[in-house]
């Protein structure tokens, strides 16, 4: 086989297994399949970001949070399915997404960390403040429930997409641009590669794709509240793309799982167990595999 | 609006104020080392409080269940840099950041392992009395509050500024180099900065913990604000980070008394206004120094 051949071997494998597994695992797994799906989406907003762009935001659930609720206002107050309030989701997110992205030009490293910190601490107070249109405290119950294959194609499906999307992005002009101006913005610059719109892009792009996971979430949930999407929301999504991988399409995929399916296993053990096997794997996968997961098996494959 | 109401609001302020500026000049003393913010310091905080509650809770006297927890929280400081940051602190500001996240994290579950999720109150050291002072009713808490924190925050002035030891700190976070041509141990002199980083932390941890509860995210609030003290008086300077917790924490008591637009749930989003505001207009705050990079 050809190299490139090979390359594609574990992408078809992975299809394949995508696609057979809602028919063979029972409906409650199918069910937490499709949350994995919908973490995939906004882990993939990281991945672009912060991977590929180097920008740090640990603000990513404040954007689920606008596209959860954008359907579920929607959905709730003039009966909008959801395949109709999801695009409207991706672009109130990508909008929103935009502005912070413009503020977030000005701010560097550790301070853009500290600025998207505080914004997810905020999101809470926010919605519950604003209640005549967010519902408050109570959150917003949506008027339908569907099937978990329904569900798990949806997320998966348009996880699917997303990831096909990006990897055009990202495989030629754009992608080199916006890790040329992660690696060194000066030297990218004097290159000709204007950071405005670079960056800006990828702050918008990366909150649609965490909009579209927040009103898939919101789909699945049938319900949303303010604290769906607290600071720990952000702080699971930043673990998810860490440990699965950052720079990696591969990535997104097993971050996505693993935040999915990691709680649900160390649950067992002890309520805070999930934390703390988090927090140690954020620092180990820093000092020991900076490529998490995907870069560590990336490494196996090739020798 | 009466003056007497609004010089207790004041106070009152105060008081948190100087526990968000004890925990902003514990920020500072780690930025100044690291140049990256430790998001990990409220958990830290957070936890240096559970020992203390422990103690109290097994009999031991208040003040010397304090005494033994800010020893404590120091080796524990001490002990952090050591392992964890040590490997990493020549990284880019991305890995830095996300290993203080795991930290975050970490001592978050730890502790929710070790104590559980459940709120607990917390003893105050101070008599539950108020004082009169011209028409004017001030709680004894706050009072007590007010001064533990600035007396802390003065011994730590003279230390920086008066003994070897702290003069060998400072040298060592702003000229490593040139430090240790002179024969400071730099590494160490980092270490020991997170061990007093840890020290104040435990003690804004102890002096909030009666107004908040003990429970393992009671700090993400306060650590907000302090981040936003800290950029607010400049993130590389000790006075600004105590000016910008006392201002802020005035503000934030005045605002939610007297702006009912604001009340106490936009308190949080006020601080982020805070901190873009000032990280976009005005990086380098009010007190700190403009940073000028050669490329």
């Amino acid at each position: 086989m050809t190299p490139q051949a090979r390359r594609l071997v574990p992408l078809i494998v992975a299809v394949v297994l995508f696609a057979v597994l809602p028919f063979v695992i029972p409906s409650f797994l199918t069910f937490q399949f499709a949350f994995a799906g919908a973490y995939t989406c906004a882990i993939l907003g990281l991945t672009v970001l912060t991977g590929t762009n180097g920008q740090i935001s640990l603000g990513q659930g404040a954007f689920m949070a606008a596209g959860g609720y954008t359907l579920a206002i929607l959905a709730h107050s003039a009966g909008w399915p959801p395949e109709l309030a999801i695009p409207l989701a991706a672009i109130v997110s990508f909008v929103l997404g935009g502005i912070v992205g413009v503020v977030a030009l000005r701010l560097t490293g550790a301070y853009l960390a500290l600025a998207t910190f505080a914004l997810a601490v905020s999101v809470s107070p926010l919605i519950k403040r604003f209640g005549w249109i967010t519902g408050g405290a109570q959150g917003v119950t949506l008027p339908f429930s569907r099937d978990s294959r329904v569900l798990y194609a949806e997320s998966w499906g348009i996880a699917a997409l997303l990831l096909l999307i990006t990897w055009f992005m990202l495989r030629g002009r754009i992608g080199r641009s916006l890790r040329a101006l992660r690696d060194n913005e000066i030297a990218a610059a004097s290159f000709g590669i204007n950071p405005v719109p670079y960056k800006t892009f990828a702050f918008a792009l990366s909150a649609a794709y965490a909009g579209i996971a927040g009103a898939l979430v919101a789909t699945a949930t049938a319900y949303v509240s303010p604290d769906t999407f607290g600071l720990q929301l952000s702080l699971t999504l930043i673990i998810g793309v860490v440990i699965g991988g950052l720079d990696s399409l591969w990535g997104a995929v097993i971050g996505g799982l693993v935040v999915e399916f990691l709680p649900l296993a160390a649950q067992s053990i002890n309520v805070a167990a999930t934390s703390l096997i988090y927090g140690i794997a954020l620092i180990l996968v820093m000092i020991l595999i900076p490529g998490g997961i995907a870069g560590a098996l990336r490494t196996l494959s090739r020798r | 609006m009466l003056i007497s109401e609004l010089a207790e609001q004041v106070v009152s302020g105060l008081a948190t104020g100087s526990i968000i500026a004890s925990m902003a000049l514990a920020l500072v003393l780690i930025y100044r080392s690291i140049n990256v913010i430790n998001f990990a310091q409220g958990e830290m905080a957070m936890f240096s409080t559970f020992i203390a509650y422990t103690l109290i809770d097994r009999g031991v006297p208040i003040w010397i269940s304090f005494a033994l927890t800010v020893l404590i929280a120091f080796v524990g400081g001490v002990a952090i840099e050591r392992t964890v940051i040590r490997p990493i602190e020549r990284a880019s500001p991305l890995t830095i950041v996300i290993v203080s996240l795991g930290l975050l994290i970490s001592i978050n579950g730890l502790a929710g392992w070790i104590w559980g999720y459940d709120v607990h109150a917390f003893p105050s050291p101070f008599p539950q009395t108020t004082l009169r002072l011209g028409g004017v009713v001030l709680s004894a808490q706050d009072i007590g509050v007010i001064v533990t924190c600035l007396g802390m925050l003065a011994v730590l002035w003279f230390f920086f500024g008066r003994t070897r030891l702290g003069l060998a700190m400072r040298a060592a976070a702003l000229y490593p180099t040139e430090s240790r041509v002179l024969g400071i141990r730099v590494g160490w002199m980092l270490a020991l900065g997170w061990g007093l980083a840890a020290v104040v932390g435990a003690i804004a941890g102890v002096m909030i913990a009666p107004i908040v509860f003990l429970e393992p995210n009671m700090m993400q609030g306060l650590v907000v604000y302090a981040f936003a003290a800290a950029v607010l008086g400049g993130i590389d300077s000790p006075v600004g980070a105590v000016v910008g917790g006392l201002i802020l924490g005035v503000a934030l008591n005045l605002m939610g008394t007297y702006v009912s637009f604001i009340g106490t749930d936009l308190r949080l989003p006020a601080a982020f206004l805070i901190i873009v505001l000032v990280l976009v207009v005005r990086p380098s705050g009010f007190f700190g120094k403009q940073s000028v990079t050669r490329v």
